[in-house]
This record gives C-alpha cells, sequence and structure tokens, in this order.
C-alpha cells in the first residue's frame, strides 16, 4: 500500500471530532443520569446512584411514560409493516410508467420536503373540522405515513433502479405466473434492503413528533411526553428517560441487525450458485 | 389486466394515504387560512384578516428574515462539515467494510430521540456547563459564558448536530458513485489535489450536495421545537409563529402563515431543483 498522504491525517482527526460532537451530548447525559438524589442538571455530579431511574420506574408523577412509550411502539410497528407492504407496491409499480406517476412523484416529494407541523396543522383541521377524532392510530398514524412512505419509496427506487431485470425474464421463461415472479424471484433479492426500509419506518415513526403534535388526541406518544417533561420538569429525571429511549434505539438496531445477519446466514446456506458461472 | 391498470392498482394505497393525508390537510390549510377567529371557536366566513394581518405586521418579516437566517448559516456549516466527512469517508478510506462500520457510527445517534438530543447540550452550554468550566480552566474567559445557552448560538449548533448527517449521506452517495479513472486521468494530466477536488469531484459531487440541501434548508425552515427549546423561548422562526398561534387556538391566522411558510419552501425548493434531476439520482 502506498502511504497516507498528510491530508489522510487531518481528515481522519477532523473525523474523529465530529464523533466527539455527534456522541458527546448524549454521552454526558448518560453519566449525569446516574446523579445522586441531590443532583442537579449539570456537572460536578452529587454522588452517583440509580435514583433517577428508580424515580422513573416508580413514581410516574411525570405522566404516563409507559402508556405513552406502549403506544408510541404499537404506532412504530404499524407504521413500519405499511410503510414496508406499500412502498414495495409502489416501488414495483413505479417500474413502468402509468398515467399520473409524474404528478404522484411530485406529490410524494412535496411530502418528504413539506414543513411537519403543516401536516399535523392540516390533518389535524380536517379531522376536527369533519367531526372526527383525532386519535394517535387514526389520524397520528396517517400523518406520520406522510414522512415514513417517502422515504420506503425512495429506498424502493435506488433498490429497483439497480435490480437485474435478467433475473425475472428467466423466471417467466421458466414458467412463473407474475407472483410467483415476486414472490420467489424479486422479495428474495431485494429482501436485505426491505430490512433497511423496515428500520426507517419504525425509528421515523417511534422519534416523530411535530407530525404527531395536533393528530395524537389524548394520548401522548413518546416524543409527545418527553416534550412535555422538558416544559416542566427539571431534575435530572429526563436524562435518566434519555439514557433509557437511548438504550432501547440501540436494541432495536441490534435487533435489525440480527435479522440480516440471519437472513444473510439462511442464503448463504441455501447454497446458491448464482454469479458462480459454470467454470 | 393491462399492465398500466395493474400498476395503478398497485400504487393505489399510495396514493389514497397522499391524497387523505397530504393533498387535503393543504387544502383545508389553505380554506381555514381565509376564517375568522374569536377567542372561543372558528368562524367560517371569507376574509382577508389573516393576511392583512401577517403582511402588516413588522413580527412576520423579522420572523422570516430570522428564519433564513437560521437555514441559511446551518447549511452553511453542514455543508462545510459533511462534505469534509463525506469526502474523508469516500476517498480516505480504503476498504468497504471500514467505510461501512465508520459510517454506521455516524449514524448511530440519529436513533436517539431528537428532543433528548437537544435537551443534552443543556449540561455542556449552560453557564456551569461543561464548555464554560473548560474555558474558566484553560483561563480564555474569567466570567461564564452567557451567550452559550439559549441563544442563537445553541439554536444553530443544535441543527447543526441534528441534520448534518442529512448532508453527509446524499454527498458520500454520490461520491462513491464517481468513477474512480476520472480522478486518476486528473492527476495523471498533471492535476495537483486542490485542483482535483475543485474541478473535478466538487462538480460531480453537486447533486448530492443539492439534495442534501434540500433536506437541511426544509427540515431547518419547518422546525419550531429546536427554536423554542434551544432559544429558550427568546428567538422565533416562521414554524414558531405557527406553533404559537396552535397554542393560543387562532388556527386561521396559524393557517395563513402556514401556506406563506408552505409558498416560500416550495419557492426555495423549486429553485435547487433546477440544478439537479432527482429522479436521475436515484
Amino acid at each position: 500500500m502506498e502511504p497516507r498522504p498528510r491530508s489522510f491525517y487531518l481528515l481522519a482527526a477532523f473525523f474523529g471530532l465530529f464523533l466527539l460532537f455527534l456522541y458527546g451530548p448524549t454521552i454526558t447525559i448518560a453519566i449525569l443520569s446516574f446523579q445522586g438524589p441531590q443532583g442537579g442538571l449539570t456537572f460536578p455530579m452529587n454522588g452517583t446512584s440509580v435514583y433517577w431511574f428508580k424515580d422513573l420506574f416508580e413514581q410516574q408523577a411525570v405522566g404516563d411514560i409507559w402508556g405513552s412509550f406502549r403506544r408510541s411502539f404499537a404506532l412504530g410497528f404499524m407504521v413500519m409493516v405499511t410503510t414496508v407492504v406499500v412502498s414495495v407496491m409502489g416501488g414495483l409499480a413505479f417500474r413502468s410508467r402509468f398515467p399520473g406517476s409524474g404528478l404522484l412523484f411530485y406529490l410524494i416529494i412535496t411530502s418528504l420536503v413539506i414543513p411537519s407541523i403543516l401536516i399535523s396543522l392540516g390533518v389535524g383541521l380536517m379531522f376536527s373540522q369533519s367531526g372526527m377524532k383525532v386519535h394517535w392510530a387514526t389520524s397520528g398514524y396517517g400523518s406520520q405515513l406522510t414522512w415514513t412512505l417517502p422515504f420506503g419509496l425512495l429506498i424502493m427506487f435506488a433498490v429497483f433502479n439497480r435490480f437485474d431485470k435478467s433475473y425475472e425474464e428467466a423466471a417467466r421463461d421458466l414458467g412463473a405466473t407474475p407472483w410467483q415472479t415476486i414472490r420467489h424471484v424479486v422479495l428474495p433479492i431485494i429482501g436485505p434492503s426491505l430490512i433497511g426500509v423496515a428500520l426507517f419506518g419504525f425509528t421515523l415513526s417511534y422519534d416523530e413528533f411535530a407530525r404527531t403534535l395536533l393528530t395524537a388526541g389524548s394520548y401522548n406518544t413518546l416524543p409527545l411526553e418527553i416534550y412535555g417533561m422538558t416544559t416542566n420538569v427539571t431534575t435530572p429525571v429526563l436524562y435518566a428517560l434519555g439514557t433509557l429511549t437511548t438504550v432501547f434505539s440501540f436494541l432495536m438496531i441490534g435487533v435489525f441487525l440480527l435479522l440480516v445477519t440471519l437472513t444473510a446466514r439462511r442464503k448463504a446456506k441455501a447454497g446458491s450458485d448464482a454469479g458462480k458461472g459454470m467454470v | 389486466m393491462p399492465k398500466s391498470l395493474k400498476s395503478l392498482l398497485m400504487v393505489s394505497p399510495l396514493a389514497a394515504v397522499m391524497l387523505v393525508f397530504l393533498v387535503l390537510p393543504i387544502v383545508m390549510i389553505a380554506i381555514v387560512s381565509f376564517w375568522r377567529a374569536t377567542e372561543f371557536s372558528i368562524i367560517p366566513a371569507f376574509s382577508f384578516e389573516n393576511y392583512e394581518f401577517l403582511f402588516g405586521s413588522p413580527v412576520t418579516y423579522k420572523v422570516f428574515l430570522n428564519t433564513f437566517k437560521y437555514a441559511l448559516i446551518t447549511w452553511a456549516f453542514t455543508l462545510a462539515i459533511g462534505f469534509t466527512v463525506a469526502y474523508f469517508l469516500a476517498f480516505h478510506v480504503r476498504s468497504q467494510n471500514m467505510q461501512i462500520v465508520l459510517f454506521l457510527l455516524c449514524t448511530i445517534p440519529f436513533w436517539t430521540s431528537n428532543i433528548i438530543r437537544m435537551i443534552s447540550w443543556i449540561p455542556f452550554l449552560g453557564r456551569n456547563g461543561i464548555a464554560n468550566s473548560a474555558l474558566l480552566s484553560m483561563g480564555v474567559i474569567d466570567q461564564p459564558v452567557e451567550w452559550l445557552l439559549f441563544s442563537d448560538f445553541a439554536v444553530i449548533l443544535a441543527f447543526v448536530h441534528l441534520y448534518t448527517l442529512f448532508m453527509v449521506v446524499p454527498i458520500f452517495n454520490t461520491m462513491m458513485r464517481i468513477d474512480r479513472s476520472l480522478i486518476e486521468a486528473a492527476r495523471d494530466a498533471g492535476a495537483s489535489g486542490p485542483q482535483i477536488l475543485w474541478n473535478v469531484i466538487v462538480p460531480l459531487t453537486k447533486p448530492g450536495i443539492m439534495i442534501g440541501t434540500i433536506f437541511v434548508v426544509t427540515l431547518v425552515m419547518g422546525d419550531f421545537i429546536t427554536v423554542r427549546i434551544m432559544s429558550g423561548s427568546q428567538s422565533a422562526n416562521v414554524g414558531r409563529l405557527i406553533s404559537n398561534d396552535i397554542a393560543l387556538l387562532q388556527y386561521p391566522s396559524a393557517a395563513a402563515t402556514a401556506v406563506i411558510l408552505l409558498i416560500t419552501v416550495l419557492m426555495v425548493i423549486g429553485i435547487l431543483l433546477r440544478f439537479v434531476d432527482i429522479r436521475k439520482e436515484l
């Protein structure tokens, strides 16, 4: 290997600083969440304890954290499943031009760039003026889809742009029906990217604040609950909650990574000779 | 079944969601922006009152100017940092596995709640925060600096912290697709490092830069929560104007502001899209 130029070390140092910038604050509150009972929101540490975590679990004085967590989790799951299914169908459809495809494409781009609070306001007004009740599972769910579907669809566009169509032609030549082609050829090939879409769908929903602000109704989702806490809670219990949600996110990433490795391994076991040629 | 009909059927759930939760709400906002409100209810009556008030108030112009200021400064920082990081990952990290690992490292904080990441700046920037004590002990300052937290500085810092990744991803993506032989050719033709960077890499990375710009600018322009938390309610942008009206149940007035914000954002996007064909870049 040729020796690294000096610019490499400069850039590597810059990258290191960037990582520090990204992680620094999160690590700080992780440490501060272990403050003693008398500790405040800043350093110095006033003893160490798990007092604030206990506070979070026991008192429930700060609101309905566990209820909101359950709702956020359920909603994230609903949004995730819908995003995967609808994005795949949309991605397949967009491979051929259909009447209105250009218009729909621009709607999707609009959906991606429109300020979240406008969706929240608009959906909230629509529901209230037509006499329907806003609820996280109806209006909240729909509002979040306007954010997760464009992401899912853009990923599907990228996937299908790189998709080798000759696999499908081969399947067709062997007499597969269109559904069989999708089920046994297309889906297994795009499978790993679907896990990516699912992960995107879940986390975008799980963390979405602005789009659920006016559309969640009387039962808060977790980001709304956290937002409420920032305005009226001034103890490290807030940091404890932050640390817990971070740990939960790590767990979710872990689960998805495990899924990816498992599917990859199962595929390797199935022993495909694709791409190995005849020689 | 004809092919286009099948496509239409498959795309119908997507179209339905867009219609019900994007188009209709925007129409609703546009309608309500012409309504009137009392303290207790909103009245369906056609009037230009909200817009007259909006355009007649100096606050509006100040707040819009502030919104552009946030967007521009945040854009400059996220672009500079994002480009450098993407450049390092794409051109200086040699093994693909290492690239993936470093890239994942950058994305992990992204999975933590935005609000939590915002408030994690408080112990950093506060009067007795880490930044102040570090500066004090180094002797740079002899009194805690007050403007670190609850200021425009804090707002922009949080924006850069939250949104730089939206710049890194598309730029990195386009950089990875640059044919390496072009760079070799430039080097063979005698171009220096900076010349290659400026005349080869930057022009070829433009689509990624544009997509990242669209993300950052729209996220910052529509934001209301970062500005509220990080400025300690001392600064305002258009998003906050809207959310304040909502909090006061002044929906027609919020809707009018929202219409203007929407038009502004779409105009900015329209200008940016002239530089790049998104469909070709996917």
